[in-house]
Formats: C-alpha cells, structure tokens, sequence
C-alpha cells in the first residue's frame, strides 16, 4: 500500500476538523472537531511509524524502528483525555456564565 | 485488488463520510455519535495497519471515555438546537473555502515531495504494533514521560474540580 493514500485520507480528515473549527459556533462541536484533528495526526504517525519499520526490517529482522512512533500515539492519547477532561470543565463554566455555549458570545475576556 | 485495498478503501469513505456527517449535522448528540463511528473506523485502519495495541486503547479511550463525557456535558447543559442563525451563509462558504485550500495545497505539497514518492507500507507484518514490544519500550526507555503523564492527568483533575465547583 503506497504511502500517499494514507497520507491523502489524514489530510482530507485534518481539513475537515479545521472546516469544522472554523464554521461551526458550538463550542462542544467546535472542541470535537480538535478531537478529530488530533486523531488524523495518529492515523499519519502509525502510517510512517510502519512505513519505516517496513524499511528497517529488510536490513535486520529484529528491528524495533518505528516503535517510538507508537508510543507517541499513546501520549498524544493521554495529553487528549487531559486536555479535554480540562476544556469540558471551562464549557460548562462558561454555560453558566453565559446560558449559552455559543462561542460568539466569547469575543471579549471582561464580564 | 487485494483484500487489504478493498478494506483500507470501505473504511476511507467510512471515516471520511462519517466525520462530514459531524459537521453537519444540526443535533450536537448526533454530532457526537457520528464522532464514535470515526474513531471505529480509525481503529479499523489501526487494526489493518497491525497496531493492536492503539486500536484497542483508541476505541477504549476515546469512544468509551472522551465521547461518553462529552455525551455527559450536552446532557447536562441541555443544548437541544443549535441556536446558530441562518444568516451565517457566508461564514460558512469562507470557511469551507479557506479548508479546502488548505486541503489543496497539502496535496500539491505532497504530490510534489521527493522523499515519500513510491514508498510503501508494511500492513500486516511486523510486530511493533503489540503489546509485548510496546510495553518493554514504555517501561524501559519512557518511562519517565509515562511517570510525568501520570501528573499531568494528576493536575488536569485537581484543574477540571477547581473550574467546575465555583
């Protein structure tokens, strides 16, 4: 499988979280749309993490190279259950400060 | 074309269709649930690529976590519509517009770069996408991002209670 075909399908999914960032108001869509993004990234990282193991592997049969790319992943989950466990709390604070989650209402830091 | 053609293109228009669907979809609980079926079908392409491990964790992390609290957020505060109104048209043709030259122009970039033109991808061989070598790489050579993780989750908690209790 050519690489490029794993890297055209994380771009179309990539560009589809940002179109979604940038049309959406919603702030719950809005943080879902990071979370997609994020995941794109993943997909990308494993296609290369095993494009070069791949490489690696015909020079020495017991290469690990590309493992690194994997545990990557792992971490980048992990800062992402942080990440939103943190910005849900902020949407709900913002709730009840506003009764909205409309993110226009968010263009001054004041009141 | 091979079976692994057939299954890498289903799950494609899999995810491709079903993260189109999380925009436009006007209920942000619809939104959520089209959200889980595109981390199925990355799972699926996890699987495909033989990275067992991150498969299982990214259906158990982010379908069985992440969306379940966010299912928990739209419940709570009760959003049933967007409220959004209709005559933000324009908004959404810039923004449509500005992601597809985005999109556009990573192509060209990438129909143009040297160093991936004809490499492949190994699919099902390959071991590195286990739980045996992966846990001897986490425990040995990073173990001490997993032990700082473990304090970033620590301080995102005590962060999440301190917003949300005033």
């Amino acid at each position: 499988m050519p690489i490029q075909y794993y890297i055209y399908l994380c771009l179309a999914l990539f560009s589809i979280g940002v179109i979604g960032v940038l049309t959406r108001r919603n702030a719950i869509v809005v943080f879902m749309c990071i979370e997609l993004m994020l995941n794109a990234v993943n997909l990308l990282l494993v296609a290369f993490s095993k494009m070069f193991h791949g490489y690696a592997l015909a020079q020495n049969a017991t290469s690990t190279t590309g493992i690194d790319a994997q545990i990557f992943v792992f971490f980048i989950m992990v800062v992402a259950a942080a990440e939103v466990s943190v910005g849900l709390a902020i949407i709900v604070m913002m709730y009840r400060n506003t009764h909205s989650v409309d993110i226009n209402f968010l263009n001054r830091l004041k009141n | 074309m091979s079976i692994i053609e057939v299954l890498f293109f289903a799950l494609s228009a899999f995810a491709i269709g079903s993260a189109i669907m999380v925009l436009v979809s006007k209920n942000p609980i619809h939104s959520v649930l089209w959200l889980i079926l595109v981390f199925f079908a990355i799972s699926g392409h996890y699987i495909l690529l033989n990275a067992q491990f991150l498969a299982i964790v990214n259906i158990i992390v982010y379908a069985g976590a992440i969306m379940v609290l966010f299912l928990f957020v739209i419940m709570l505060i009760n959003v049933k519509k967007d409220s959004e109104p209709q005559k933000q048209f324009l908004v959404k043709l810039l923004g449509v517009v500005a992601g597809g030259s985005f999109l556009t122009l990573l192509v060209a970039l990438v129909k143009q770069t040297a160093q991936i033109q004809g490499r492949t991808l190994l699919m099902k061989d390959g071991v590195i996408g286990l739980i045996h070598p992966l846990g001897k790489a986490l425990f040995n050579e990073y173990v001490v991002p997993f032990e700082i993780s473990s304090v970033l989750f620590l301080s995102a908690m005590v962060g999440a209670v301190i917003i949300g209790k005033k």
